[in-house]
């Protein structure tokens, strides 16, 4: 059954936590409940994107710098 | 050569502010705007809008390429900037004008000066405008730092002479405290930087963030007054008022007048801002930056002198002259503004972005409201908070406080989280009635009321 993790806010979605460093998370790897897997930046403030499932990352949704909506499917967990 | 066709290279209320003035004049308003913008009110406004890029402000309103085309195709020949994005990039600025275009603002030389803190400084000392006392450039020993030390008076702040990002940096409360940290910052200057050379600043403790209004035509300058803008949050302005309730008279004609031989020590064209810290305990105000550009906070001048500061931008970016002698600008009444931000401030200020369902806009005698609001517009969630400005003017401070208390409850924003209550409180409390405040007040205060700040229906 798959498994979708959603953007708690509307804003811009950011896969590493700045520009120089790796992304949280890369595609097979896994997913503990908790585990930070991005950043929205809304207003000039950054929050993190917790995972509330656990799982085995098998497609991101969303690209870096991407705009996203509330409630739209980030990533698919396996 | 008048500008026919002006270009909007920015968002937001300060953009409707901007269209505002530039149709007084009889000039054309090209608004450029993001993907995420095309419901704005400055794009209603304007005679034409163009689309530059995706949300991203650095794919659009930071994108110098797509603005300058956006110019191009739409024939545009001037660029206001506003505040904040490229206002203060002189890249921008000179780019404008090698695509023979007016800029309006200050040379990107003058940008560069000021927007640089050691140059800036320099040119301030230059031009006789007190700076916060300290070693001009690193300090040879102990010896030196003594003697210093002695001269300013204890606390002083030595940092790292390469340095930047706060490491190095030590605070010294007398002579012995000073000895023994020197080594210390030096040894972790030397480490970060590969630099161990030091310098020294004394700390202002208790200071009120004071800033001189001035216009320039590039030969000459007039200052209009001063605003005070202490109640600060994270270092941004919160409530902003003009003239300061703490400036004696005769500090205010040399604090004014600092900030006009600093402008025309550097050929300053158009409207800019001296900072300053003032000193409550001595008295002393030092000079800290130099906005180029018009600020946030710029409509309290605009109500206490009954001069159009984006208006004037125009007009002298245009080639015209300064209209006003010095002498002709007087100061009349007490003017504060607020500023109405789509964030909760009962949750730390957490931001909330959303559609607005209800918008009630206060009015009557000495109440100004500049807004990017209008009912059903959703703000959307990629740039600034801010949706607005509230701004009173009464005959005395006292008088306007109670005038910004009514028009704030006047103000309805319902759909999304507003900083309204937060002003609400201000415009009770006993300390902000009483004007005692300074630039680390508000902080501590927000601690102490957090359970007041709730939104009231």
């Amino acid at each position: 059954m798959s498994k979708q993790i959603l953007s708690p806010l509307p804003g811009t979605f950011y896969r590493k936590p700045s520009p120089d460093q790796p992304d949280f998370k890369a595609v097979g790897d896994a997913v503990a409940i908790g585990d930070v897997i991005g950043l929205i930046e809304v207003m000039k403030s950054f929050n993190e994107v917790q995972a509330d499932q656990a799982g085995t990352v098998t497609a991101f949704l969303a690209d870096d710098e991407e705009p996203v909506m509330a409630g739209q499917p980030l990533m698919d967990l396996g | 050569m008048p500008i026919a066709r002006l270009l909007i290279a920015n968002r937001g209320e300060i953009a409707v502010r901007i269209i505002r003035a530039a149709r007084e004049l009889g000039i054309a308003t090209v608004q450029v705007y993001s993907a995420a913008d095309a419901d704005m009110l400055a794009v209603r406004m304007a005679d034409e809008a163009v689309l530059i890029g995706p949300p991203m402000a650095v794919k659009s309103y930071l994108n110098i390429a797509a603005i300058l085309k956006a110019a191009a195709d739409s024939g545009a020949d001037a660029v206001h900037p506003g505040y904040g994005f490229l206002a203060e990039s002189a890249d921008f600025a000179d780019a404008v004008v090698a695509a023979g275009m007016i800029w309006v603002g200050p040379a990107g030389d003058a940008i560069r000066v000021m927007g640089d803190k050691v140059a800036a400084r320099v040119a301030a000392v230059a031009a006789g405008v007190p700076v916060v006392p300290g070693s001009d450039g690193r300090m040879a020993d102990f010896a030196v730092a003594q003697g210093l030390a002695e001269r300013i008076g204890f606390p002083v702040m030595i940092k790292a002479a390469a340095g930047g990002g706060g490491r190095g940096i030590r605070i010294a409360q007398d002579m012995a405290e000073l000895e023994r940290l020197m080594p210390q910052a030096s040894a972790e200057a030397k480490a970060a930087f590969g630099d161990g050379g030091l310098y020294m600043e004394k700390v202002i403790t208790k200071a009120r963030h004071i800033e001189v209004q001035i216009l320039g035509d590039g030969t000459r300058a007039v200052h209009l007054f001063e605003r005070e803008c202490s109640l600060q949050r994270r270092r941004q302005k919160v409530w902003e008022e003009a003239p300061s309730a703490a400036l004696p008279p005769a500090m205010r004609e040399r604090l004014c007048a600092s900030a006009v031989a600093l402008a025309e020590a550097v050929g300053y064209k158009g409207a800019g801002t001296c900072e300053y810290l003032f000193d409550d305990a001595t008295g002393e105000f030092y000079f800290i930056e130099m906005n180029t550009r018009i600020q946030v906070e710029h409509p309290v001048t605009e109500m206490i002198t009954g001069i159009d500061l984006v208006r004037d931008m125009l007009r002298i970016a245009g080639g015209e002259p300064l209209r006003h002698a010095q002498a002709d600008i007087q100061p009349r009444g007490h003017a504060i503004e607020v500023r109405i931000c789509a964030e909760d401030p009962a949750q730390g200020f957490k931001p909330g972005p959303g559609t607005v369902t209800t918008l009630t806009v206060p009015g009557g005698a000495g109440v100004r409201f500049d807004t990017m609001l209008y009912q059903g517009y959703t703000v959307p969630p990629f740039y600034d908070s801010l949706l607005g400005k509230l701004i009173v003017w009464d005959e005395d401070r006292p008088s306007a406080i109670a005038r910004m208390a009514r028009a704030l409850d006047e103000l309805q924003v319902e759909g999304l989280p507003t900083t309204k209550p937060l002003h609400q409180a201000l415009a009770r409390d006993a300390g902000v009635l009483a004007g005692d405040f300074h630039t680390r007040w508000l902080e501590p205060w927000l601690e102490l009321n957090a359970d007041s700040l709730g939104s009231k229906v």
